[in-house]
């Protein structure tokens, strides 16, 4: 289990306990969070999960790989902290993890 | 219906409970509905993801956990009433009232029909046999996930995705393939030639066979279950399963029946409201507008349901509509990733990137110098680009699209 608070654009925070090995994205989608879509559910095809890992996070969520990189490059309102949620999954190392919502996802 | 007058007492009814209606009931109490949610399903289980039937169920890679749209304490803790294993029986619109098949009758404010499609059947002998199969729910999953394994041979009528897919899955556990296709190629209703082609080879690659032009004649069997599938040139092809994948009709007879405009498919507006102010329709069932194409359409998809799903609650919750957004699929079959947006509605030429040899390229469909679709497989900036493109009716300069030294960034700048 891993205490993550996702903040949603409009600055709403939702702190939610979320099992490990379920993603960031399947974490807020089974808890009806607001602004993460996740169209796809989870084939990182869609790009619709996207979040800013907070800055005292991103070390320890880790870069995003080939895949992941070449969608968030084409998304909207990508900055250096961007992450696709249904790729990082949740570990007990991810305890009080805190990401933001972008201002869409589409 | 606007959110002045929406209260705790405001009853709102879902039938059908697939990703469309499962995904309302979220987004309505996201927005802040404070009345009442039923959500009435025909299956003996709460909401769950479809695509991954075909592919990472089928494999055993996918638990019942992992499949369902939402945790179990969800529907607890949004007040969010299921209904399961009941399916609704007719809409009184004077009364605003429905009905279910157990006859217990619900009253509504809002209804929301769901009711998704079936998969379209082959009325021919032998249809009845046991192993004889279909793909559309969960129950239809478990029993194909029984009929394939090592030594086993699958006949699959219908060479489109969910035919492909399953074919790959099949391949994957061990069991022989043989796609059986009433076109000269696969993918044929809804892929251009080039990439029909190029899923035939790779998945004859992987030792799927393949019978083209091929018409269904019927199902033999012995002791009531199948031994193989009858060519219309007269021909047997053995096999221990055959799983019938030729395309899904939509469950509009429940609101047909109730008066509400059809055309092949419930008709809706761009808030997926039908003829009836106080009824919406979302999801499969629909034939709705697509403001990128102008024109309607039906379309079979998830990002379908979940767009529509959102329009119906921003309605319902007196919220700006969404913008509109490009439609667009996605498939897997064994590690090719293929992601399509928009529909290649009046195309006049393609433009192919990257290579096809390294199973890695992009089909543009075009009209004049506007991007109108794009097929990607292991693509993804081509995917992601074309999408944007398509959403903004941008033109786009078809040199540089053609040119595999410019990258997509650059296309797209």
């Amino acid at each position: 289990m891993a205490k993550i608070t996702y903040i949603e654009h409009n600055g709403t925070p939702h702190e939610v306990e979320v099992k490990a090995g379920l993603s960031v994205m399947e974490g807020a989608v089974k808890n009806n969070i607001p602004g993460i879509d996740g169209d796809c559910g989870g084939a990182c095809a869609c790009a619709t999960c996207h979040v800013y890992v907070d800055a005292a996070w991103r070390d320890k969520v880790g870069t995003a790989e080939d895949l992941e990189k070449s969608m968030l490059e084409f998304a909207e309102n990508v900055e250096e902290n961007s992450r696709l949620s249904c790729q990082i999954v949740v570990s007990d190392a991810l305890d009080g993890l805190v990401v933001r919502m972008p201002e869409s996802q589409h | 219906m606007t959110e002045q007058s929406l209260s705790p007492e405001t009853k709102i009814v879902v039938i059908g409970a697939g990703h469309a209606g499962g995904s309302i009931a979220g987004f309505l109490r996201q927005f802040g509905f404070p009345g009442t949610i039923t959500l009435v399903g025909d299956e003996p289980i709460a909401p769950y993801h479809r695509p991954p039937l075909s592919k990472a169920w089928l494999k055993g890679e996918a638990d019942a956990a992992s499949l369902a749209l939402r945790p179990a304490s969800f529907y607890e803790e949004q007040k969010v009433a299921l209904r399961l294993s009941q399916s609704a029986t007719a809409i009184d619109r004077a009364a605003k009232t429905v009905t279910l098949s157990d006859g217990a009758v619900l009253s509504y404010d809002v209804l929301v029909i769901a009711t998704g499609a079936r998969a379209r059947r082959l009325p021919i002998p032998g249809a009845d046999l046991a192993g004889v199969l279909e793909l559309r729910n969960a129950e239809d999953a478990e029993k194909l996930k029984q009929a394939i394994g090592p030594g086993k041979r699958l006949a699959v009528v219908g060479g489109g995705y969910v035919g492909l897919e399953v074919a790959a899955s099949a391949r994957a556990l061990g069991a022989e393939a043989v796609v059986i296709e009433r076109e000269a190629r696969v993918l044929a209703r809804v892929a251009c030639a080039e990439l029909s082609n190029f899923f035939q080879t790779y998945h004859g690659g992987k030792g799927v066979g393949f019978e083209l032009n091929a018409g269904v004649e019927g199902f033999v069997g012995a002791d009531g279950k199948i031994t193989g599938v009858r060519l219309s040139d007269g021909r047997v092809i053995a096999c221990d399963a055959a799983v019938v994948g030729i395309g899904a009709i939509p469950n509009d007879e429940i609101a047909g029946a109730a008066g509400l405009s059809l055309d092949a498919g419930i008709l809706v507006d761009a808030d997926a409201r039908t003829s009836d102010p106080a009824i919406f329709a979302i999801g499969d069932v629909t034939r709705r507008p697509l403001s990128h194409y102008q024109r309607v359409h039906r379309l079979e998809s998830v990002p379908n349901a979940l767009e529509q799903a959102k329009q119906a609650a921003s309605a319902i919750m007196g919220r700006p509509r969404p913008a509109p957004e490009v439609p667009w699929f996605w498939s897997d079959q064994y590690d090719l990733k293929l992601q399509i947006a928009g529909i290649p509605f009046d195309a006049d030429r393609i433009v192919i990137r990257g290579d096809r040899g390294a199973a890695k390229f992009a089909v543009f469909h075009l009209k004049g110098d506007r991007i109108v679709a794009v097929e990607a497989v292991n693509a993804p900036p081509e995917f992601m680009a074309g999408k944007l493109f398509i959403g903004n009716a941008k033109p786009v300069d078809i040199e540089k699209l053609g040119n595999d030294s410019v990258s997509m960034k650059e296309v797209a700048a």
